[in-house]
Order: structure tokens, then sequence, then C-alpha cells
């Protein structure tokens, strides 16, 4: 079926396309005769991708021609695509850029469906291009047809099937304005070969044309200003800040805010780093793992000011007893967050840098009427917890080394400044969020909302493309590691110098806690055999130095910080280090899936005292 | 459970049908019935949608629809102020010695009949879905061969357009 132009209605609002932020090459008013394949790339160009991730194959293969001889773009080869959709997003995560991703039909294709949804999860712009096969194959079960439109329809954005050469400039061009724009999120392009071997004349679009598309809507003035009054008169808010904001690049806004109300601040698994972990009214991560202090802040919260967030269960847990004394002021780009899970007192649409551009001189001005507001009783609440509930972990019985001392010893011998952390899913993902001290947007990137498993490596990769200035470490687990390593052949070949620290349990670490919490300690399923006093399959450091990387292995808590100033000192190669640690060691604090925040237990078989005056 | 009435408008674009009626499925809705056709424009396609659904539920998918690109506009039109009509077709047995009856029940209903044969006919009626709930009830006691129903199809009494109203939206 031909996606063919149809007329638009007369009047609809048109918009500009963005120019690209590199020089491509002039364009003839007239349009220029090419392929469809040399379209399809000139399009990526003129879109202003500079770097893409892929592995070609049988229906894509007519774009690898002219990608060749591409002056701008610079295509990393994988070696699987679901490598390749994890770089774009690691690349998109640490840059703010769109990642572009690339693959075949069929197979490639069905191969990027893991990181698309992943990104639609973590609203990360994606533009995912894939070879369709040729549009007289289509729905006759041809070598590699797969209805990737159909198979993606429910994890992306918007996708299109591009069947005339003639549109595919459009196709590309709306792509990265849909990604872009709004919520951020996946699109993809499904070009089909026979399209891509035909003549085209090459015609970059000048206006976007999307009646349906809404990109955003300026704050409306009445709710900021209610929103400032509640703020300036609450006597336990806190501000509630989730990924939206450093997706906005709004962290120069919230730091206002945050100053400003003297509210106390939690941000949320995707949301750290939009306030600098050092800022004294940062309680941490809320949630199922989060702080004591975070989760009690927002379960005794009079008000709590939801920033770019969307009440996610592992935030809220039992959603019925969440914040139950709070009004709740939610501000999001999506108005589909508002009101979705937790019902809203004072909804917001726009953008965070617009809400805190609003804001902050509501703010300012709400507290010349009110005064300023007198938190100390809070904050003495507040700083109670923080120091009687602190982050920290007591050594297992094993003698073995401390994850949670290798995590913390990562963030604090590694410069804030200068150093982005991906991680996978898991132990590992818990505690580099807790242990390691965030001062930047990001410079923490992890799947939050889908929890892919392997999403480390690969997401270092794209993010050390995207910054080559900065060191990446990939924190990652044994069970993580194995699912996707293989992309360290693709940093090692294309000088990509990421860092990977294996925090090495030999288990599935975090379905093991559940196991001896929750299923009587009966380990099904969940011994890797990887680790210490372990047959140790596959060998960690053979399997580095096999790809081409430096392998260092580490097993006890005293050669930690000497094995990670010396991963530091290799930069012309990949380093992995095999950090064994003990099996035993647990995430605390933990909200047990189900319960009530206020259910939150310290560590195992402690639970905090809260209700000291009330 | 209540039931609502969306109009949805949409772009004219392969798949948008698919797009609309998978976003209710993935969030477990249940789809009541559902009609789609061309409007007074070329390019935009209206579905009307029928769903079983709570207000709050409601609100988050027509949230959700609005989200998809080819979605114009979503307008829910309450059954007071708009004019709902599902298309029915019957085919009845019915020989000589039957038919009489048959016709006296098409004719109290003000339905049609539109094909005749020696032992049946196929009649065609056209009305809010509980009228034509009645005419089935009244034709139950005859040998009824087949039913084919359309899904409702709805526009808001009076002078107003919503279609006007989402070119004007998107215009804006």
């Amino acid at each position: 079926m031909a996606q063919v132009d149809t007329p638009k209605p007369s009047a609809v609002r048109t918009r500009p396309v963005a120019p690209a932020t590199h020089s491509v090459p002039a364009q003839p008013s007239a349009g220029e005769p090419m392929s469809g394949a040399a379209s399809l790339i000139r399009s990526l160009e003129m879109a202003g991708a500079t770097d893409i991730f892929g592995l070609p194959g049988g229906a894509i293969l007519p774009a690898y021609d002219p990608l060749m001889d591409s002056k701008i773009l610079r295509h990393i080869l994988v070696r699987h695509e679901q490598g390749a959709g994890h770089a774009a997003q690691g690349y998109a995560h640490a840059t703010g850029r769109p990642g572009v991703c690339i693959a075949t039909s069929g197979p490639g294709a069905t191969n990027l469906v893991t990181p698309i949804a992943d990104a639609n999860m973590d609203s990360i712009p994606l533009v995912a291009i894939t070879g369709q096969v040729g549009a007289a194959f289509i729905g006759t079960d041809a070598f590699q047809e797969a209805d990737i439109v159909g198979i993606t329809t429910p994890i992306t954005k918007h996708n299109m099937l591009v069947t005339n050469p003639d549109d595919i400039p459009r196709a590309i061009a709306e792509a990265f304005y849909i990604a872009t724009h709004g919520r951020p999120g996946p699109v993809l392009v499904d070009v089909t070969k026979s399209a891509m071997q035909s003549a085209t004349t090459f015609q970059w679009p000048t206006r976007i044309d999307l009646p349906g598309f809404n990109a955003g809507s300026k704050p409306h003035s009445k709710t900021i200003q209610e929103a400032a009054r509640l703020l300036a008169t609450a006597r336990r808010p806190v501000l509630y800040v989730g990924g939206g904001v450093i997706r906005s690049g709004a962290s120069a806004g919230l730091r206002k805010l945050t100053d400003l109300s003297g509210a106390a601040v939690v941000t949320t698994l995707m949301g750290r780093g939009a306030l600098p972990d050092s800022h004294p009214q940062h309680l941490g991560m809320p949630g199922m793992h989060g702080t004591v202090a975070a989760v009690a802040a927002l379960q005794k919260a009079d008000l709590v000011v939801a920033l770019g967030a969307r009440f996610d269960d592992r935030v809220t847990g039992k959603l019925d007893s969440f914040a139950p004394n709070a009004i709740i002021v939610h501000a999001d780009i999506d108005p589909a967050e508002i009101g979705k899970n937790r019902a809203v007192d004072v909804p917001i649409v726009g953008d965070l840098k617009d809400v805190f551009a609003d804001m902050v001189p509501a703010l300012a001005e709400e507290q010349r009427k009110h005064g300023q507001p007198d938190l100390a009783e809070w904050w003495k609440q507040l700083d109670d917890w923080r120091e009687t509930y602190a982050l920290g972990y007591t050594r297992t019985e094993d003698g073995l080394s401390s994850p949670q001392h290798v995590i913390q010893r990562l963030g604090e011998l590694n410069d804030p400044d200068k150093t982005i952390f991906t991680s996978g899913v898991g132990q590992h993902q818990m505690w580099a969020s807790q242990f390691i001290k965030y001062e930047h947007p990001n410079t923490w990137i992890n799947s939050g909302g889908l929890g892919t498993m392997g999403f480390s490596v690969p997401a270092a990769m794209g993010a050390q493309v995207g910054v080559p200035d900065k060191q990446v470490w990939a924190i990652d687990g044994d069970g993580c590691f194995q699912m996707t390593n293989q992309e360290l052949v693709t940093c090692a070949l294309n000088e990509i110098p990421i860092k990977v620290a294996i925090i090495n349990n030999s288990s599935l670490g975090m379905v093991r806690q559940w196991q001896t919490l929750f299923y009587n300690q009966r380990y099904s399923n969940t011994d890797l055999h990887t680790g210490h006093g372990t047959v140790r399959v596959p060998d960690f450091v053979k399997l580095a130095e096999a790809m081409g990387c430096v392998g260092l292995r580490c097993e006890s808590d005293a050669d930690v910080d000497a094995t990670i100033k010396r991963a530091n000192e290799i930069n012309d190669q990949p380093v992995v280090v095999d950090f064994t640690v003990s099996k035993d060691a647990m995430v605390w604090p933990m909200v047990a899936s189900g319960t009530s925040n206020d259910e939150i237990q310290y560590a195992k078989g402690i639970a905090p005292k809260w209700d000291r005056e009330d | 459970m209540s039931k609502h009435t969306l109009s949805v408008l949409v772009e004219n674009k392969p798949g948008v049908l698919a797009r609309v009626a998978g976003l209710f499925s993935r969030r477990a809705f249940n789809i009541h019935s559902l009609a789609v056709g061309q409007t007074e424009h070329p390019e935009i396609s209206r579905i009307t949608v029928v769903v079983d659904v709570e207000d709050l539920p409601l609100e988050q998918v027509t949230k959700q629809l609005n989200k998809l690109v080819h979605v114009l506009k979503i307008v829910e039109l309450d059954r007071d102020r708009s004019v709902q009509r599902e298309l029915l077709l019957v085919k009845v047995r019915a020989d000589a010695r039957q038919r009489t009856d048959v016709l006296q029940v098409v004719e109290l209903f003000r339905a049609h009949v539109v094909d005749v044969s020696t032992d049946s006919l196929v009649i065609e009626a056209i009305g809010t879905p509980e009228k034509l709930e009645a005419l089935l009830s009244a034709l139950s006691v005859h040998d009824v061969r087949e039913i084919v129903q359309s899904g409702t199809v709805a526009i808001g009494r009076g002078g107003r357009s919503i279609t006007e109203r989402a070119l004007d939206r998107a215009s804006a």
C-alpha cells in the first residue's frame, strides 16, 4: 500500500524545519536528481545527523552505497542491531540530540524493537531507519519481511512506511521533527528497497506540515499562579523531579525554583542529575529503592510539585496511599500524563523550561504577598530523617567485596564534571543511582521505564561517540553484560574507549534478592557461575581481551581504588573490569512491590520510626 | 460502565484506523462499535467509536488518542445533543403465509424490505441502537437467518461543524 501524499487542508499550520547544525550541501531550488537511497542519506545529513549506528542487510543495502561517500555521516557498524538502538539512545541521552540507528528489514528491524520500546518509555528522541522489502513483495511473506510499522506502532511516537522515493525527504524531516518536539520519543521510518532503488528528485522540505501533531503549548498563567501561591504557602513542600526536566534541558530553571522555594527536592531514577546531589535541599531518589528521607518527604508532604515526572508505580508504591496529605501540582509537556495515575489539583501543561521561566517570578511575587515561607520545622524533620536513615550498607558475611563500595568509589574517583555513567538494570543500577553523586544532567544514563537488561554497554558506546571528551563508565551486572557485550568489539575497532565495571555477583542479583526476600531463599535459575569460587564461565577478563579490550580483575575492597585508577589511565582501548563481589549484598532501603511507601524498610527488618511529632 | 460516543477526525492516511483501534485495545478499553468513512473534506476521515468506559479512563484514552499524529480532533457526542444512528440488515425466512406478519413489523418500525425471494426477505432498518434492538426482538418470533449491523455514526445537532473546528484549530 503506497503512502501517498494527500492534499492538506488549505489553512493548516506549517512550521519551519530546524536548520541542521552543521553545514550541508547547498540545495538547487529545482531539486537534484538522484536515487531514493542517495536521497535518504542526503536527508539524514540535512536533518542534522552526524553519527549513526547500524548494520546492513539485503533490504537496506542500497542506502549503504551512498553512505560510503557521505562526508557528514559517521556510520558505526555494530555487532547486533539492538546495540545500534541502545547506542543511539545513549547518544541522544548524553547529547540531547536525536539518536539515529539503521537496520535492514525483518530480523534487523525486529532486533530494534527493544531499544525502540525503551526509548518510548524513557522519552528519548530516536530515529530508527529500517529497510523494507520491495513494494511489490509487501504482504507476500517475502524473505526477511516483517511488518515493522505494525510491530512498532504501540511502542513508537510515530512511524511510517515509505514506498515512493519522492516522499523520503519529507518522511525523514518529519521523523526528526516529531522525535524531538513535544515529549521526545522514537520514530521509525521504514523505507522499501524499491523506493531506494528508484530515481527521484531530492528536495528538502522547507516546511513541516503536521496538522494533528501537538508540539507543546505554553503553560497557562492561571495555573502557574496557583502553583506559585501553593508553593509560597505550603508548610511541607516537595519538588518531585523526573526525567522531563533533563529532557527539557531545564536544570537551570529547576535550580532557581529550588533556591527560591526552599522546598525539599527528590529526583527520580530518570531525573538524577537534574539538580546537583550536593545541593543541600536534595534528598536523593524516591521510590522502591529511594532514600528514607525522599520517600518520607513525599509521604508527609502537604504539597507535591511533580515536574516532568509520571507517578510511576516504582515511585508511588501502592498508589492510593502515596503522598496521602498532599495537594498535587503536576507540570508536564504531555497532557496525557496529567491525572493518568494520581488525581491532580493544579495541572500545568508545558515545556519545563517555560514552566520554570514563568513559575520563578510568579513565586517571587507570591512570596512578596505572603512573606517568606517558614519551613524550619519541615527541614528539622527532613534533616532528622536524612541523618538517622542515611544511605549506607553493611558488609556481607562471606567476606567478599561489597558492590556498594565499588560503585561508591567509582563515583568518588571520577570527576562528576567529566564523567558519564551508564548502567544496565538490576541491583547495580540501583546502587549506581544511590551511591554515585551526580552533579550534572545527562551524566546518568539508564533504562528506567522498560528496565532493559543489557542497556549499559551499547548506551555507553553511544554516549562516548556523542561526548568524546568525557570519560564514559558503563556500570554493568554480570547478567546484563552477557546480553550485549558484543558491542565492545565495535568499541575496540572504532576507538571508542569506554570503561566497563562489571559488578560481578555471579547471579541475576535483583531477582536473587527477591528470591531471598519473597521466595524462601529458593534460588531458581539465578546462578550465573561467573564469580568468586565458581567455574567462571565466561572469564570476563579473557572475554574482554578477546574483544580487543583491556581486561582487569579486582577481587577485594583493598584493590578497588588502584584498579579504578589503572582503568582510568588507559585511554586508547576500552577497558573491562571484573569486580567480583558478594552475591548476598542487597539493595536497601526497599518498599516491597505493591505495598505502601509507608512500609519502607531501611534495611532488612528495620522500619524507620516516622511520626515523632504527629 | 457507561457508553460514550467519540467522533475522531483523522487524516486519511494508511493505517490510521489500526492506530486508533490498537490504542483502545492496548489500554484495555472495549470498543462497542466502530464506523469509519470520508467526510466533506477528502483528506479527512471520521471515525465514530462507541466505548464502554468510566469517565476518568475515557479522559485518558482521549488524551492518548490526541497524541496520535494523524488524529486531528476528538469530540465526545452527547446522546441528547446528537443524532446517532446504526444500519441493520436482517434476513428473515418468510414464505407467503408468514410474510404478512413480518411486513407488519417492518411497517411498525418504519423499516424497509430491500430484497424478496420466494421464502425470504431482507429488511433494512436505520435507527438508534435501542430501536434496532426492539426491531430484532419483534422479529425474534420469526426465523431470523442472518443479521449484519453497522457501527454507530453520529453527528451533533445544530449548525456547528466539528470538521470546521478541527481545521480552525490546526490553523490557529
